[in-house]
């Protein structure tokens, strides 16, 4: 099936993606910071299938929007938000953080510029019939150790939230 | 208008890059500075994917990873944010300045 | 556009209208799921009440219309015409938006819902994945309208929602999983997250997956029924909006309109899931017994089937007039029940057609088996007593999560050793 409207979608999505980019560092309270990250995710789920890449984009909206996020909302509505409305909202490093994003974003301009001639013209569209059934090859194949040590960090991370969140163990 | 190539995804990519930084370094509330890396976490997969586009699919494998790995983060932060507001009853990175208490 | 129509009349068509690229049928299609939803969502609000109550030894709804016939249009025009609060202290944004994105992913997954091996908007290479993460996604909608009304209540049932559809999410990936290992039992050894695949690929195995390496199929089933219960916030897993403890839960505060998205929301997701248990484990739009009582004769015996299911609706509706108090106060009603079931006789007589029986075959199954799915909810309505917070959670992460881990890995050594 060909994609239609490749470049207006593209835009689009950029779009949404960058500007609740934004909305999740401004916003004052953080339930709105979480719903324009989620929009943000989607966004860039709908790139990933612009990309040719289904399987990333279901993962994405299945695992971050649908469970990192819905963790993020949880512990927002545990701790209460009430006072830190009022406080002030942006520490006193926003000289420092403004000028390392202005230097990053130089650094990136800088690359890409330079390096515009690194990446091919051409582009592979890899079938997107076979993209999952692919991945898992790779996954149980190539990548079987770096698997597998995903599978023990994610058993740390567990073992390291209970020891936290729980008052008595 | 120009057929979108990889340059574009990479520039979309560091303009989330870019702004994850500035959350991480700028704001106050915990909450939304590991939302901001959230973003950062993003912004690494979409320049993956977008060169799985040439160089085969291992891109994509490697953002699999990077979301698991931003799954188990989250767990672990805001397992660490849940104990601190228990003990000092706030959300604000000012106020963490102790080792020990 | 006329060879769009023509294309797909013939046939020699075996890919989706999403796939062939060819919108004007994929927009009939959407229209058609819309309105086919928001009719199945009318009929199962009047069955709900009338099944429960006789469950109960009610009537249920007896006044609006012939036995509550028009019940669901009179609450219809009651919600539209309630005024739609605002509480004062509420998020008004968020307020805004959380009816609007229970709805949205409500009716998104049926994008990829197969009613047969063509009837469908589209077929993802990702369908099973898509459908799980965006109706996964209407945990967020619930979570915020908790969060947004600002109140006690709400809050609560909020936290217990988004609690309990993690937790329960977990369960159902594992059983969904093991279903997709079993697509993979064939000569290629690839499996398949397409929906059309996987029914397909029970069609080539000759067997619904339920019945794939008894009792394996059968205990990933019922991990899965019990997990998509838990996932809609039904009885008895629905402590979200318990009403006797919560009165509504995280709607609460809604009213109106607002509240009627909820519903209509809580239904269609209803039908959603039962879709994909449909599809994964009880074959899709597969009539019984394709393979044991094949032939033209048997052919024909099924393909009757939906002229006689509508023949017997009317049957009913028939005797149900013959009962009515023969007083000239009831003729109105009389006359609107016999109205009723002639409408269901003709579309019974349309039903039997060659043409339109042969046409109808594969959506007649699918549906069927959904609505025995609906048929469960209810009566898990009426029997269950509701659980204890506590409980549920012991029951979807001590219970369930070890079962369906167990199933996997069983259904994995056994697709190696058969």
């Amino acid at each position: 099936m060909q994609p239609v409207a490749t470049t207006f979608f593209f835009y689009f999505l950029s779009a949404v993606t960058v500007i609740s980019g934004l909305l999740v560092i401004t916003r004052r309270n953080a339930v709105h910071s979480a719903l324009a990250l989620i929009l943000a995710l989607i966004g860039q789920a709908g790139l990933y299938l612009m990309l040719y890449a289904p399987f990333v984009a279901g993962v994405q909206i299945i695992l971050y929007a649908g469970g990192i996020m819905v963790l993020f909302l949880f512990v927002i509505m545990l701790v209460s938000i009430e006072q830190s409305l009022k406080e002030e909202q942006f520490s006193k490093l926003w000289v420092v953080g403004l000028v390392s994003a202005l230097a990053l974003g130089g650094l990136f301009v800088a690359v890409y510029l330079k390096g515009k001639g690194i990446f091919p013209e051409r582009v592979m569209i890899p079938p997107e019939t076979s993209n999952t059934q692919e991945i898992a090859n790779y996954l149980y194949g190539n990548y079987m150790f770096a698997f597998e040590i995903a599978s023990l960090l994610l058993l740390v991370a567990i073992i390291g939230a209970v020891v936290m969140a729980k008052k008595r163990i | 208008m120009a057929p979108i190539g990889t340059l574009h995804y990479l520039v979309i990519a560091a303009a989330l890059f870019v702004l994850g930084v500035i959350g991480v370094l700028t704001r106050r509330n915990v909450v939304i500075i590991l939302m901001s890396i959230e973003l950062i976490l993003n912004a690494v997969n979409l320049n993956l994917v977008a060169f799985s586009r040439i160089w085969g699919l291992h891109g994509q494998v490697f953002s699999i990873f990077i979301i698991t790995d931003a799954a188990a983060e989250a767990a672990v932060g805001l397992g660490i944010l849940i104990a601190f507001f228990r003990n000092k009853e706030t959300v604000n990175v000012d106020e963490i300045d102790l080792l020990k208490w | 556009m006329l060879d769009y129509i023509n294309s797909y009349l013939s046939d020699t068509v075996h890919v989706t209208p999403g796939e062939a690229g060819n919108f004007f049928w994929a927009l009939v299609y959407i229209i058609a799921i819309f309105a086919g939803l928001s009719v199945a969502v009318i009929a199962m609000n009047w069955l709900e009440r009338k099944i429960l109550a006789h469950m109960q030894i009610r009537l249920g709804p007896m006044r609006v219309g012939p036995h509550g016939l028009l019940q669901p249009v009179a609450d219809a025009i009651k919600l539209l015409l309630k005024e739609d609060i605002l509480p004062s202290e509420a998020d008004p944004l968020v307020f805004w938006l959380a009816p609007l994105i229970v709805v949205w992913t409500a009716f998104t997954v049926f994008i990829v819902v197969p009613f047969g091996p063509t009837h469908a908007v589209t077929d993802m290479n990702i369908g099973v994945l898509f459908m799980l993460g965006v109706s996964s996604l209407s945990v967020l909608g619930v979570v915020t309208a908790g969060w947004a009304s600002n109140s006690h209540y709400p809050l609560i049932g909020a936290l217990r929602s988004s609690a309990q559809m993690v937790s329960y999410e977990i369960a159902m990936g594992l059983a969904v999983v093991s279903a997709v290992l079993m697509s993979s039992l064939n000569a290629e050894g690839t499996g398949t997250l397409s929906r059309i695949g996987l029914v397909q690929a029970q069609e080539a195995q000759q067997t619904w997956f339920i019945f794939k390496f008894f009792p394996l199929g059968l205990i990933a089933f019922f991990v899965f029924a019990v997990a998509m219960v838990a996932e809609t916030n039904r009885a008895p897993f629905d402590l979200p909006e318990a009403e006797s403890e919560l009165t509504a839960g995280f709607h609460t505060e809604y009213s109106g309109f607002r509240w009627s998205l909820f519903f209509l929301a809580e239904y269609s997701a209803m039908i959603a899931v039962s879709s994909i248990a449909v599809t994964l484990w009880l074959g899709g739009w597969l009539r019984p017994f394709p393979h044991a009582l094949t032939g033209e004769t048997w052919d024909l015996v099924f393909s009757l089937f939906p002229g006689i299911t509508f023949m017997f609706l009317a049957a009913i509706t028939f005797y149900s007039v013959a009962r009515m108090p023969k007083h000239p106060y009831f003729r109105v009603q009389t006359i609107g029940l016999a109205g009723f079931g002639a409408v269901l006789a003709l579309i019974g007589l349309a039903l039997f057609a060659p043409p339109v029986r042969d046409r109808i075959q594969d959506v007649y199954w699918f549906v069927v088996k959904v609505a025995g799915f609906m048929y469960l909810y209810i009566w898990y309505r009426g029997t269950f007593p509701r659980y204890r917070f506590d409980q549920l959670m012991k029951v979807g992460w001590k219970v369930l999560l070890p079962i369906g881990l167990g199933v996997l890995i069983l259904t994995a050594v056994s697709g190696i050793v058969f």
